[in-house]
C-alpha cells in the first residue's frame, strides 16, 4: 500500500453562522502540499468566511482544522502565522500614511532591527524578481504595488500556505502575469496556495484543483484543466448561464457625448488632473473607459456629469449642446445621467429611503415636483418600477438603501437612470462587488439602453467586463485618454501596456513621488 | 532690571505652558491610536482636586513624600475617569464626541463636588525639583528653580516621540490609529492598545491638572483649570500630531498665556486686558483656520480618529 504523506491543510465538517445566515455549512477540503488550490464561488457564497477561519480572524462553531495531519488551533492571525500560513487580503490590510517597510514590520511577528529587516526584505524581492521601494509611502503606490507588499509580507514567513482573497481584481493584465510567475514559483518550492477568485480563465491558467462554494455548502470539485470556464461558472451558480444577447451589427447614430481638449487641475493633493481629454460617445454606442484605478477616472466622472465645472462650455458637449459649464442638475435635465463608483455616501444614500433615492435623480426628469413639492405618490411609484423592472431584492420602496445587498443597491441604481432614458450615460464600476447573477443583468440593461439609441460610457477597472460589453475603448492612464481603440481589433497586450499606468512607466512613478515630496508638512 | 523682568517672564511662561504640555501629550498619544477623547479638561479638573486632596490629607504623615503622592493619585484619577470613557467609546461602541464631551462636563461637576470641602484650605507648592542653592543666579533660575512636573512634562514629551517613532509598540499603536480593520486582520489586539492608550492620556490629564491645584496656586478652587483642557485639545491638532511640533505649539501658547498676566499687572493699557486673554483662543482659531485651510491638519490625521470599531462585525 502506497502512504501518502498527510495534506497539508484538511478541513472537516468546518459550520459557521452568523445571525440570521449559516455562511459555512459542514465544510470539507483538502490541499495538498505544493498545490494551487482555486475556492471558487459567487459573492457571499462563504469564501471569506471560509478563509478567515483557517487564518484565526474567525473561529469555527463545529468541524476541525488539520494542518500537516496534526489538529490544529488557530484562534488568532499570530498563531497562523506561527503555523507558517500567510494571508493575501482582498481589501489590503495595509497602512495608507505609513512606508513600506513599517507595513512589512506590522505585519511580521519577530523582532527585527532595521537592518535585518531590510535584509529579509530584498532576500525575498531577489528569490521572486520583484520590485519594490522600501521607503515610499503606501499612498503614493499603485494597487499592484500595494499588493506587492502584502505578498511580500507574507513571503517574509516562508509560508507552508499562502492564502490569495480575489488577488487580481485591481490589477492590469500584465500584473496578473507577474503575480502568476511568482505564484508558481513559489508552489515549486512547496508552498501550497489557496486561491479564492471568481474569474474562470484564472483558474483555469493557474490552479491544479478547484473547489466550489455555492450558499455556504461544496457543491463540488473539479480539475479546472479538464473544465470549461462555462460548467464551473454554472456549477458556482447554480444555474445556466444567462449571456448578453447583444444584436450582431450595431449601427451608431450622430455624435451624443463628447469632450473637446477636457483639461483639468487635480481636485485634492492625491487627485488626477485631466488632461486633453477627447472623447466621443456617439447614439447606441457603449464607449469603454479602462484603467488601473486612481489613474483619473474619478475625476473623468465628476466632469462628464457636471460635479466638476470645465473650464469651457464647448469643453463638454452634449448632442450637439455645450453644456461644460452646466451643473449636474442642469446637464440630468438635458438627458446626461451618471452612476458613480462608490454606491453608499455618492450613488444613493444609505440611510435613506428607496423612494427617496428615486427622488433624488429623478425627480424632475420624472416630473415628480409640483409647485415646489415631491409628489410622495409618483415617487412611490417610480421606485416600484425600478424595482420590479430590474428584479430587485428589497421588502419594497420603503427599504433602506442601506439594507440591500450591494447586487441589488447597483441594480436600483442602474434602474433608476435607465428607466429615465438618458441621451447619455455615464456609469463607473457598474458591477464592482457584484455577484455574476445581478452583474449580467446589468450588462443586458446596459446593452438594452444602447439599443434604445442612447449613449453610454463606461469606467471600469475590469478589462473582460469592457471587452464584452464595449464597442470602442480607450485607455485611461495618468489623466491622459489614449486613443480610440474598437474592440476586437485592439489586443489585450496593447490595453494592457496602455493600462501600465503609474508602476508601469518608472518615470512616471519617480515624477509622483517627487510631487508628493515637494509639499512637505 | 531687565534681565531680571526676562528670567521672570521666561518663568512664568514654564509655569503655564507645563499643565497644557502635559494634558496635550497625552491627548496625542490617544488620537494617535484612533480615539478621539475630548474629555481632557474633565480629567484634568479631577486630576487636579485628587492630587490637592491626598496631598493635603498626607500631608501629616508622609511630609515632604505628600506631593509624589498627590501627583501620583492626581494620575491615577485622571486615568479611572478615562476608563469610564474608555468602556463607553470602545465596548459599548457609543460616539466618542458626544462621549467626551460628557465626560468634561462630569469632571467639572464631580471635582467641584469632591473639592467643596477643600475651599480655603492651603498646601505648600510643590516647586522645588533641585535644592535652593542652584538656582540662586538668574540662569539657574530658568535651569533648576521648577517644579518637578516641569521636567516631568519635558522629558514624557521627548518620550512620547521616541516611542511613537522609534520603538515597536508605538509603529502599532500608529497602526491601529491609522487603519483598525486592517490592524485587526493581522492580528492586533485592537482595543486592548486603544484601552491602554486613553488611560495614559487619563493619567497625563490629572497629572496636568494636579500642575493646577499643587504648584500654580496650592489650593483648590472650582474650575480653576479655566478651559486649558480646550486649549490642549487644539495644541494637538496645532502640532499636526507631531511630538515636537507640540512641544514648540505648547510654548507658543505659553507665550500668549503670559502676555495677559503682564497686561494686567503691569496696566499696559494701549489695549485692554481682555484683549490679551482672548489672545490664545484667537490664535488657536486663527491657526487652526488656516492650516486646515491648506488641507495639512487633515491629511495629517490619523485615519480612524473617532471611528468606533467593532471587532467581529
Amino acid at each position: 500500500m502506497k502512504v501518502e504523506a498527510p495534506p497539508r491543510l484538511e478541513l472537516v465538517g468546518v459550520s459557521k453562522s452568523f445571525p440570521g445566515v449559516r455562511a459555512n455549512d459542514a465544510i470539507n477540503l483538502k490541499v495538498r502540499s505544493g498545490e494551487i488550490h482555486a475556492l471558487l464561488g459567487e459573492n457571499g457564497a462563504g469564501k471569506s468566511t471560509l478563509v478567515k477561519m483557517i487564518y484565526g480572524i474567525l473561529a469555527p462553531d463545529e468541524g476541525q482544522i488539520l494542518f500537516d495531519g496534526a489538529l490544529a488551533r488557530i484562534s488568532n492571525p499570530r498563531a497562523a502565522r506561527r503555523l507558517g500560513i500567510g494571508m493575501v487580503f482582498q481589501h489590503f490590510s495595509l497602512f495608507e500614511a505609513m512606508t513600506v517597510l513599517e507595513n512589512i514590520a506590522l505585519g511580521l511577528d519577530a523582532r527585527l532591527s532595521q537592518r535585518e529587516l531590510l535584509a529579509e526584505f530584498h532576500r525575498v524581492l531577489d528569490a521572486y524578481h520583484l520590485k519594490l521601494d522600501p521607503r515610499r509611502i503606501v499612498s503614493t503606490l499603485s494597487v499592484g504595488e500595494r499588493q506587492r507588499i502584502e505578498i511580500v509580507r507574507a513571503l517574509l514567513l516562508d509560508p507552508r500556505l499562502l492564502i490569495m482573497d480575489e488577488p487580481t481584481s485591481v490589477l492590469t493584465p500584465q500584473e496578473v502575469e507577474q503575480l502568476f510567475e511568482t505564484l508558481r514559483r513559489l508552489s515549486a518550492g512547496g508552498c501550497s496556495i489557496l486561491y479564492i477568485s471568481h474569474k474562470l480563465h484564472e483558474i483555469v491558467a493557474l490552479c491544479d484543483t478547484a473547489t466550489i462554494l455555492r450558499g455556504g455548502k461544496v457543491v463540488g470539485t473539479a480539475d479546472p484543466r479538464r473544465e470549461t470556464s462555462r460548467s464551473m461558472a454554472e456549477m458556482m451558480i447554480g444555474a445556466n448561464l444567462k449571456e448578453i444577447t447583444k444584436p450582431a451589427e450595431r449601427i451608431f447614430g450622430p455624435p451624443k457625448l463628447e469632450t473637446q481638449n477636457l483639461s483639468l487641475p487635480k481636485p485634492t493633493e492625491f487627485g488626477v488632473s485631466l488632461k486633453d481629454v477627447t472623447l466621443c460617445v456617439r447614439a447606441g454606442e457603449i464607449f469603454g473607459v479602462a484603467g488601473v484605478a486612481g489613474n483619473g477616472q474619478n475625476e473623468l466622472l465628476s466632469a462628464l456629469s457636471g460635479e466638476t465645472l470645465a473650464p469651457g462650455a464647448e469643453a463638454v458637449i452634449l448632442s450637439g449642446e455645450p453644456v461644460g459649464r452646466l451643473r449636474v442638475t442642469e446637464r440630468r435635465n438635458l438627458g446626461l445621467c451618471a452612476v458613480p463608483e462608490e454606491r453608499h455616501g455618492h450613488a444613493a444614500v444609505s440611510e435613506f429611503s428607496l423612494t427617496d433615492n428615486a427622488s433624488l435623480t429623478g425627480r424632475d426628469r420624472m416630473a415628480f415636483v409640483s409647485f415646489g413639492l415631491i409628489d410622495p405618490g409618483k415617487a412611490t411609484t417610480y421606485a416600484s418600477e425600478v424595482i420590479g423592472a430590474f428584479t430587485v431584492k428589497a421588502t419594497g420602496p420603503g427599504a433602506l438603501a442601506g439594507s440591500l445587498s450591494g447586487g441589488n443597491l447597483q441594480k436600483f441604481i442602474m434602474g433608476r437612470e435607465i428607466m429615465q432614458h438618458p441621451e447619455a450615460l455615464v456609469v463607473c464600476q457598474p458591477t464592482w462587488g457584484v455577484d455574476a447573477g445581478a452583474a449580467s443583468a446589468i450588462h443586458q440593461a446596459i446593452v438594452d439602453l444602447s439599443a434604445r439609441g442612447s449613449a453610454v460610457l463606461v469606467v471600469s477597472q475590469d478589462l473582460d467586463e469592457l471587452l464584452t460589453l464595449c464597442d470602442t475603448i480607450a485607455v485611461i492612464n495618468l489623466g491622459r485618454l489614449s486613443k480610440t481603440m474598437k474592440v476586437g481589433e485592439a489586443s489585450i497586450e496593447e490595453i494592457g501596456l496602455l493600462m501600465g499606468g503609474v508602476h508601469g512607466d518608472p518615470s512616471a512613478t519617480i515624477e509622483l513621488t517627487e510631487q508628493l515630496h515637494a509639499h512637505p508638512v | 532690571m531687565t534681565l531680571e523682568f526676562l528670567i521672570d517672564a521666561l518663568v512664568t511662561v514654564i509655569g503655564v505652558t507645563t499643565p497644557i504640555l502635559l494634558a496635550a501629550t497625552g491627548e496625542l498619544v490617544v488620537e494617535k491610536s484612533g480615539v478621539l477623547n475630548l474629555g481632557v479638561e474633565g480629567m484634568m479638573l479631577i486630576g487636579a482636586v485628587t492630587g490637592f486632596a491626598v496631598t493635603l490629607t498626607c500631608g501629616d504623615s508622609l511630609g515632604d513624600f505628600a506631593p509624589w503622592f498627590g501627583v501620583i493619585a492626581a494620575g491615577v484619577a485622571g486615568a479611572a475617569s478615562s476608563m469610564l470613557f474608555a468602556v463607553l467609546v470602545l465596548t459599548l461602541g457609543s460616539n466618542q464626541v458626544a462621549t467626551g464631551l460628557a465626560l468634561a462636563i462630569f469632571g467639572i461637576g464631580l471635582s467641584s463636588l469632591v473639592g467643596a470641602s477643600y475651599v480655603g484650605m492651603v498646601i505648600a507648592p510643590f516647586n522645588q525639583a533641585f535644592p535652593a542653592w542652584l538656582a540662586e543666579d538668574p540662569i539657574g533660575r530658568v535651569a533648576f528653580g521648577h517644579s518637578p512636573l516641569v521636567y516631568f512634562a519635558l522629558i514624557m514629551v521627548i518620550a512620547a516621540g521616541w516611542f511613537l517613532n522609534r520603538t515597536r509598540a508605538g509603529l502599532i499603536l500608529r497602526a491601529v490609529g491609522e487603519n483598525d480593520i486592517s490592524a485587526h486582520s493581522i492580528g492586533y489586539p485592537v482595543l486592548a492598545i486603544r484601552y491602554a492608550a486613553i488611560a495614559f492620556g487619563g493619567a497625563m490629564a490629572g497629572i496636568g491638572g494636579s500642575y493646577f491645584s499643587m504648584v500654580i496656586t496650592p489650593m483648590w478652587a472650582e474650575q480653576m483649570t479655566a478651559g486649558r483642557g480646550w486649549i490642549a485639545l487644539a495644541l494637538v491638532v496645532f502640532s499636526s500630531w507631531r511630538p515636537g511640533r507640540l512641544l514648540v505649539g505648547a510654548y507658543f501658547f505659553g507665550i500668549l498665556m503670559t502676555l495677559e498676566l503682564y497686561a494686567k499687572a503691569s496696566g499696559f493699557s494701549c489695549l485692554p486686558s481682555q484683549f490679551w486673554a482672548a489672545m490664545p483662543y484667537i490664535m488657536a482659531v486663527a491657526v487652526l483656520a488656516v492650516m486646515s485651510a491648506r488641507d495639512v491638519a487633515g491629511s495629517e490625521a490619523p485615519a480612524c480618529l473617532g471611528r468606533p470599531f467593532m471587532p467581529n462585525s
